[in-house]
């Protein structure tokens, strides 16, 4: 299936997508790394409210590199996503939605995902050009100190991504190998 | 004895770290090319065609094919007859801070690995040098990003392991890195020599050409075996499934110990770059 979806996300519409699906994302969207999933989960153990609302919010793996003058961004493809499994159940808890990366995620975030209804999108790792295409805008947020780890906020237009692993915590990266290793040749 | 001045050097690595990040080398463009046409699965299919629209996107608008613009891993093979004036090492990392700075990569290095400050620069490089014969200088800039470098992996196994032992071992790492490292990925494979010149090994043979078999017959074989286990896993483009999971497979051998066998596996991405030039 194919779906047209936006940020902040229908909680319902969410609990439709199925991994597998490809989805196109319009909205806004904030990149967080290693270093800045570190801090937000240090703000939240100090009773600080984070640097953006995370409730209903989308959270891209990108360290992008510097923009050229015609573009707001270079390029701009994700980072493997496991490095933030140690975080993300907290940012989940605490209203997370939609996590944008590469690569497969832990089991304690799966189930994060189905307690709180929320998706991992994979977008093409490797494809930097390719990604930078659909983000529109992208302003400083806070932490520059950390350079292309910042946490920056992006205007995305039909970002084009898949389900890797869905509210219900079905995986594409099990799902995939295993229909093409039985149907494939 | 012929001269060669260090400035020249540093403008070199700068225009190398430039053209590196935004051309796929031609033969990695052509491998990603022709697997698309092998793939039989439609979804593996259309991540492939993305693979090329993405290198031709990077050239158009100048950018890096991939924001990872990795670690500046520099060859630099040293003609014996060759004086270099001025300092080599310090030509190398200022051709990569101006690289770095004026080809907006991004600055991927931090200076000490546990208290992790960024340099700001992407310095220092990562440099090999090697000594040859005659008066000329090559320099060979590969930028390494760190989501295939991580899932990389060395092993000491013993003697009775023999090929076999190695085969599980390339197999196992390659599973076990699934779709973290972008795959389609490329291999380097070193065996032998010790615990250091293995992953040494292992680096150098990413550097190989693609479509360059192995010169021994023998490896040749045993690279076309090992890269067509790793097409059989079902892994795929980024890991959602189909046969291409990697381009290539490289193996570099060194003499060893009788009583080792030493097998590092240095995982690359689909975004297999390098650029080189001599002097």
């Amino acid at each position: 299936m194919e779906y047209i979806l936006n940020v902040p996300a229908d909680t319902e519409k969410l609990k439709e997508l199925r991994a597998g699906d490809s989805v196109l994302l319009s909205g806004t969207v904030y990149t967080a790394r290693d270093a800045a999933h570190k801090r937000i989960c240090e703000a939240l153990d100090r009773g600080e409210t984070p640097p953006f609302e995370l409730a209903g919010s989308a959270v891209y793996y990108v360290g992008p590199t510097p923009a050229p003058e015609s573009c707001c961004i270079g390029a701009a493809g994700p980072t493997t996503s496991g490095r933030m499994d140690a975080y993300s159940p907290r940012l989940l808890d605490a209203g997370l939605k939609i996590m944008i990366g590469k690569g497969g995620r832990s089991k304690a975030v799966k189930d994060a995902m189905r307690r709180n209804g929320a998706v991992y999108l994979a977008a093409i790792g490797g494809a930097g050009a390719l990604m930078a295409a659909s983000i529109e805008q992208a302003e400083l947020v806070c932490w520059e100190d950390l350079g292309c780890e910042a946490v920056r906020k992006l205007t995305v237009r039909n970002m084009p991504l898949t389900v890797a692993i869905d509210s219900e915590g079905r995986d594409l990266y099990e799902i995939g190998p295993k229909a093409y290793l039985s149907k494939g040749e | 004895m012929r001269n060669i001045d260090a400035g020249l050097i540093k403008k070199t690595v700068a225009q190398l770290c430039i053209k590196a990040n935004r051309q796929l080398p031609p033969d990695v463009l052509e491998a990603i090319i022709n697997a698309e046409k092998n793939e039989p699965w439609p979804e593996a299919r259309r991540i492939l065609g993305l693979l090329s629209d993405n290198v031709a996107l990077a050239a158009e608008k100048c950018l890096p094919i991939c924001q990872d613009t990795g670690m500046a891993c520099v060859f630099v093979e040293l003609g014996q007859d060759v004086h270099i004036e001025g300092d080599l090492e310090k030509a190398i990392n200022e051709g990569v801070r101006l690289g770095y700075d004026e080809g907006l990569l991004r600055k991927s290095v931090v200076g000490d690995p546990l208290r992790r400050v960024n340099t700001g620069d992407n310095t220092p490089a990562l440099i090999s040098l090697h000594l040859t014969q005659g008066d000329k200088l090559r320099i060979i800039v590969m930028p390494k990003g760190f989501g295939s470098e991580n899932m990389s992996a060395l092993k000491m196994l013993k003697p009775s392991d023999g090929v076999e032992g190695v085969k599980k071992f390339v197999l196992d790492t390659v599973n076990a890195a699934g779709a973290n490292p972008c795959p389609p990925i490329v291999v380097g494979v070193g065996i032998g020599g010790s615990f250091d010149k293995a992953a040494y090994l292992a680096k150098k043979a990413l550097l190989r050409p693609l479509n360059e078999p192995n010169k021994d017959e023998y490896y040749a074989g045993l690279e076309k075996e090992l890269l067509d286990g790793i097409n059989a896993t079902g892994i795929g483009p980024q890991g959602f499934g189909g046969r291409t999971t990697a381009l290539g497979l490289a193996i570099e051998t060194m003499p060893t110990h009788v009583a080792g066998l030493p097998v590092a596996v240095n995982i690359s991405c689909h975004a297999t770059r390098r650029a080189s030039a001599e002097l």
